[in-house]
């Protein structure tokens, strides 16, 4: 087989650990104090109002300033119980941070906000769970996805009083937390921890390896619990649409980034000389930057249109090309290379050697055009990082709910069309595809649930307005600031 | 160039900036270094009688701002632990080897005129330049009947003063302790006793916290604590007051006055100067960060003097004072607002919770938001504009004050057309003069 320059252990295991370290170490007592300090204890913070989860933001800030560790931590978890993964993995740069009104002095530098959670949150004093449950209520809800989106709606359930069975198709609960974020930013097993953290407060059950549409149905766990969330996620990758897609040496990202986080040894991982990210999103920065950190030669990732449409943050394209990432724009793949070697019996699959792309513009009416240039780059691995969608099959044999733009439609407290079934998180349609927005989905679709249970409208009108700011006002705002969300099919892709 | 040249009582020294009687002044080592460095002058670390006392160990404590920097400190040393005789040959020895510095001893014995009798006899041997009388150690001295125990007495300051005047032809300049209520008393008995100037202030009495997992006071000696003398940037307010106070009542105002507390850089002293101080000390700006600090001091007040057009200290000395007045003659007709300058303004909103939770409601906080996110108020979104509402304002600076923007909330003079009014003249006064 014809697979040049692919092998593991490309570097020793001292690089493996640096390069693998956490990217935003965690703050000392006296560092944390220090940049605590610098918050300005604003009124009616711009900050909260850009955090999706509407933590309050200078109120744990002046906690740590107080030493009131355990105090900080529990203002945050209050309003995200996934504070400690937020502040790691959260983009910062166009959520809270971006609202910090030190923007607006001339030095430009926002409070550390995403590190400050983080120490409050690792540092708490106490060992016991900062909530206590209610008494139970006899209600029971099926928790379908144990990513940021099921995690955060099974703790408010359970918190409430409601018995919750979280399933998950995969043996480990977490989501992308687990299997998707880049290893250096959520390093060793912290997604298990706060998985296990979460699960402290008591009344939520557990399944692995529950498939819904293979193992479990819809509408079987409709008929057996009083209501369901949806928190599946993007389950497909998207094709690039060209021939001999499967060819060997061409994968798709999320696997790559899953196994990845899955090994124990990086040093085990076969890793190519030439790699070709195709896409524009935050996965196709992050393949490259592992790639590049596992130690591959060459780094390329290649995009159809501009910088500013690529839907990877300006902060994060920049921290690619600081991981000496090139990145090509204005370049389309239209076909995969492989040398045909004399020796290669009939039945070996053949092995990527490269990738032709052809040059684009956009025409007068604003299209992506090609323009009949080509070049063709040399590949021993090419990632596809062009973004996922919401896999349907989870609903075959059941009545499934509506879909709109290939997600799960929602109404207000995220109820699906279906009577008793809600959903968030990145299946559904109308937000960014973030952690802390599956979070805020999560919560508020519990207290949706919860209020169904008593019967009552949902009590809290703000609520209302609050999930309808989250979906309009909010990604308004964050979109004046970030690179636009131009494609929506590439934003983690 | 300003001349920087102090003449204090007669004692000349190249500037003004003088070391207090305190640790950095407490051996022949110290006070070499601070001469070296720059210090006009030094006061040298108060002498008593032998045997000497003994210092507990862990002496100071902090007060910290929430950035962590020191506001201000606590102490719980007494006067030099160093035999007299020890002291008497260093001091001797650098009044030879630095002629051009002041070099003040500062004294404290028993309440009997003997022992102050010996210990100027003493102390004129070493060729010094005078004596500070040390009335106001607030702690472990007046225990012994020293210190604070006759600085806070009028009569023992003005008897004690009598002795010392009776018994040395140096200049004796007595230091008051601000631990009082009223300090033109203690400065007016000094004056009484003879005193040729008088210093202040010396410590305040003090907790600087308080250790909650132990539940005990800092500084904690072996899991007990006493009350310290504290000094430092934060007692400067209160310094300046006091110092002011002499000066501006008529029986004290022609007191010389050495001044200290919370002097950290030249501006500090400029303003001491201003209000009728005619030298500095400095004691815990130097602990803090060297003696190199006084490199600037020298530096900042000679280039501050010379963009005024003051040739000396003199020329400055006492300017602030006529305008230093009591409550009851401030014109209750002047009038000055807040303004916000929209293009400085961060739209932290400090200003508005300052002024809506605690004074006068005079500002208001707009939210701007293409989407014009919301009706109510309270969530706002992040755009948003303060102004301020003129008819509301009375004035009261707290805006400024908490305003993280330098020069972005200036209060600006109103024109009332009203004449000079103060409260004497006031119709709302029921003891209204005329
Ligand atoms: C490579 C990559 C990097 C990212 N980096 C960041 C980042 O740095 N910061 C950030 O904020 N966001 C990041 N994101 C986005 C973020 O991970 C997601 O927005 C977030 O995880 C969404 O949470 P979720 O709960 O909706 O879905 P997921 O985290 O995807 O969880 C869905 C869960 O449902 C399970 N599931 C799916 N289908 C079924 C089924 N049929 N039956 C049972 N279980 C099922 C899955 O196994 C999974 O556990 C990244 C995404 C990717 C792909
Ligand atoms: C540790 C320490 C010891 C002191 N010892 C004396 C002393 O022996 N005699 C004295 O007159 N004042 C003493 N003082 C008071 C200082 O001379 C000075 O009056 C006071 O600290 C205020 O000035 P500052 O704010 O510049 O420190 C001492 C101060 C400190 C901090
Ligand atoms: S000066 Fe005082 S009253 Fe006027 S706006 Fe400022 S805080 Fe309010």
């Amino acid at each position: 087989m014809d697979k040049p320059g692919i092998h593991s252990g490309r570097l020793t295991s001292e690089e493996y650990r640096k390069n693998f370290s956490d990217i935003k170490p965690a703050y000392g007592t006296h560092e944390a104090t220090i940049e605590a300090s610098r918050c300005l204890f604003c009124e009616a913070a711009p900050c909260i109002t850009a955090c999706p989860t509407d933590i309050n933001i200078p109120s744990f800030i002046n906690r740590i300033a107080t030493d009131n560790i355990e105090g900080a931590a529990h203002t945050i978890l209050e309003s995200n119980i996934l504070g400690g993964s937020c502040a790691r993995i959260c983009p910062t740069e166009i959520l809270c941070e971006q609202a910090c009104v030190r923007n607006k002095e001339p030095e430009c530098v926002p409070v550390n906000i995403g590190r400050l959670q983080r120490f409050a949150v690792d540092n708490r004093e106490g060992t016991s769970h900062p909530f206590s449950r209610n008494d139970t209520t006899g209600k029971s809800v099926a928790v379908v996805g144990a990513g940021p989106a099921g995690l955060a709606c099974a703790h408010a359930l359970a918190r409430k009083g409601h018995d919750v069975d979280l399933f998950d198709a995969r043996e480990k609960h977490g989501g992308l937390n687990e299997y998707g974020i880049a290893a250096y930013k959520l390093v060793e097993d912290y997604a298990q921890k706060e998985v296990k953290f979460v699960l402290e407060i008591g009344g939520i059950t557990q399944k692995f390896g529950s498939k819904l549409g293979t193992d479990i149905q819809l509408d079987d766990l409709r008929n057996q619990y009083d209501a369901v969330f949806l928190g599946l996620g993007l389950g497909d990758s998207n094709k690039l649409g060209i021939e001999n897609e499967s060819m060997d040496g061409v994968s798709d990202a999320i696997s790559a980034i899953a196994e990845l986080r899955q090994t124990s040894d990086l040093g085990s991982l076969n890793i190519g000389q030439k790699v070709v990210v195709i896409g524009a999103g935050n996965t196709a920065i992050d393949i490259a930057c592992q790639m590049k950190r596992l130690g591959a030669e060459e780094v390329t990732l290649v995009y159809r249109r501009g910088n500013e449409q690529m839907s990877a943050t300006e902060h994060e394209q920049k921290f690619a090309l600081e991981n000496g990432v090139r990145i090509l724009t204005w370049m389309k793949p239209v076909a995969l290379e492989t040398r045909s070697s004399n020796n290669q019996s009939k039945d070996q699959k053949s092995h990527v050697t490269g990738i032709t792309l052809e040059r684009t513009h956009l025409d007068d009416n604003n299209r992506l055009k090609g323009l009949g240039e080509y070049k063709t780059l040399e590949a021993d691995t090419v990632f596809k990082a062009i973004g996922q969608s919401f896999l349907e099959g989870c609903f075959s044999g059941s009545q499934p709910p509506t879909l709109i733009k290939g997600r799960i439609q929602t109404e207000s407290g995220f109820k699906t069309t279906l009577n008793n079934v809600w959903a968030g998180g990145d299946c559904i349609e109308g937000d960014e595809d973030l952690a802390v927005q599956a979070v805020e989905h999560g919560k508020q679709a519990a207290q949706s649930i919860d209020c169904f249970f008593q019967s009552t409208p949902l009590q809290n009108a703000s609520l209302q307005n609050a999930s309808l700011q989250s979906r309009s006002l909010k990604s308004g705002s964050l979109k004046s600031h970030a690179p636009e969300k131009k494609e929506r099919d590439t934003h983690h892709g | 160039m300003a001349d920087l040249t102090s003449n204090f009582l007669g004692i000349r020294s190249p500037n003004p900036f003088w070391l207090a009687s305190a640790p950095p002044t407490d051996k022949a080592v110290n006070v070499y270094r601070a001469f070296e460095a720059g210090w006009g002058g030094v006061v040298w670390k108060t002498l008593g009688e032998d045997p000497a006392p003994v210092n507990v160990s862990s002496r100071y404590s902090a007060h910290r701002d929430i950035h962590g920097n020191v506001m201000g400190i606590n102490n719980i040393e007494l006067i030099t632990d160093r035999p007299l005789a020890v002291n008497l040959a260093e001091i001797k020895q650098i009044k030879i080897d630095w002629p051009d510095r002041a070099l003040i001893v500062s004294l404290m014995v028993p309440c009997e005129e003997e022992s102050w009798k010996r210990i100027l006899r003493q102390v004129e041997d070493t060729g010094c330049d005078g004596v500070e009388l040390n009335f106001g150690c607030p702690h472990g001295m007046p225990e012994r009947g020293m210190g604070a125990a006759v600085g806070q007495v009028p009569e023992y300051i003005e008897m004690v003063t009598r002795w010392c005047k009776e018994n040395t032809k140096l200049p004796v300049i007595v230091k008051l302790t601000p631990n009082i209520t009223n300090v033109v008393i203690p400065a007016t008995a000094a004056l009484s006793g003879g005193a040729d100037a008088v210093s202040l202030i010396n410590t305040i009495n003090s907790i600087t916290g308080v250790d909650l997992d132990n539940m005990v006071g800092y500084p904690s000696v072996g899991g007990k604590a006493t009350s310290g003398g504290y000094c430092g940037s934060a007692v400067k307010p209160i310094a300046l007051n006091m110092v002011a106070q002499i000066g501006r009542n008529q029986q004290t105002s022609t007191i010389p006055i050495s001044a200290i507390g919370g002097i950290g850089n030249w501006k500090d002293a400029a303003e001491f100067i201003s209000l009728g101080a005619g030298n500095v000390q400095v004691c815990t700006a130097a602990m803090l960060n060297g003696f190199k600090i006084v490199e600037d001091m020298i530096d900042g007040l000679s280039r501050w003097m010379d963009s005024k057009g003051y040739r000396t200290l003199d020329e400055f000395k006492g300017a602030a004072l006529p305008n230093q007045t009591d409550w009851k003659y401030l014109d209750l007709n002047y009038k000055t607002i807040a303004s916000i300058d929209q293009d400085a303004c961060i739209q932290c909103g400090r200003c508005f919770a300052a002024c809506e939770d605690t004074s006068h409601q005079a500002i208001s906080m707009t939210p701007l938001s293409k989407n014009d996110m919301a009706e109510t108020t309270l969530k706002v979104g992040i755009e948003r504009q303060f102004d301020v509402i003129d008819e509301e304002c009375v004035g009261c600076n707290l805006c400024q004050i908490v305003c993280p923007v330098d020069q972005c909330i200036t209060m600006v003079e109103q024109k009332t057309d009203k004449p000079y009014q103060n409260w004497t003249q006031h119709p709302n006064n029921p003891m209204r003069e005329c």
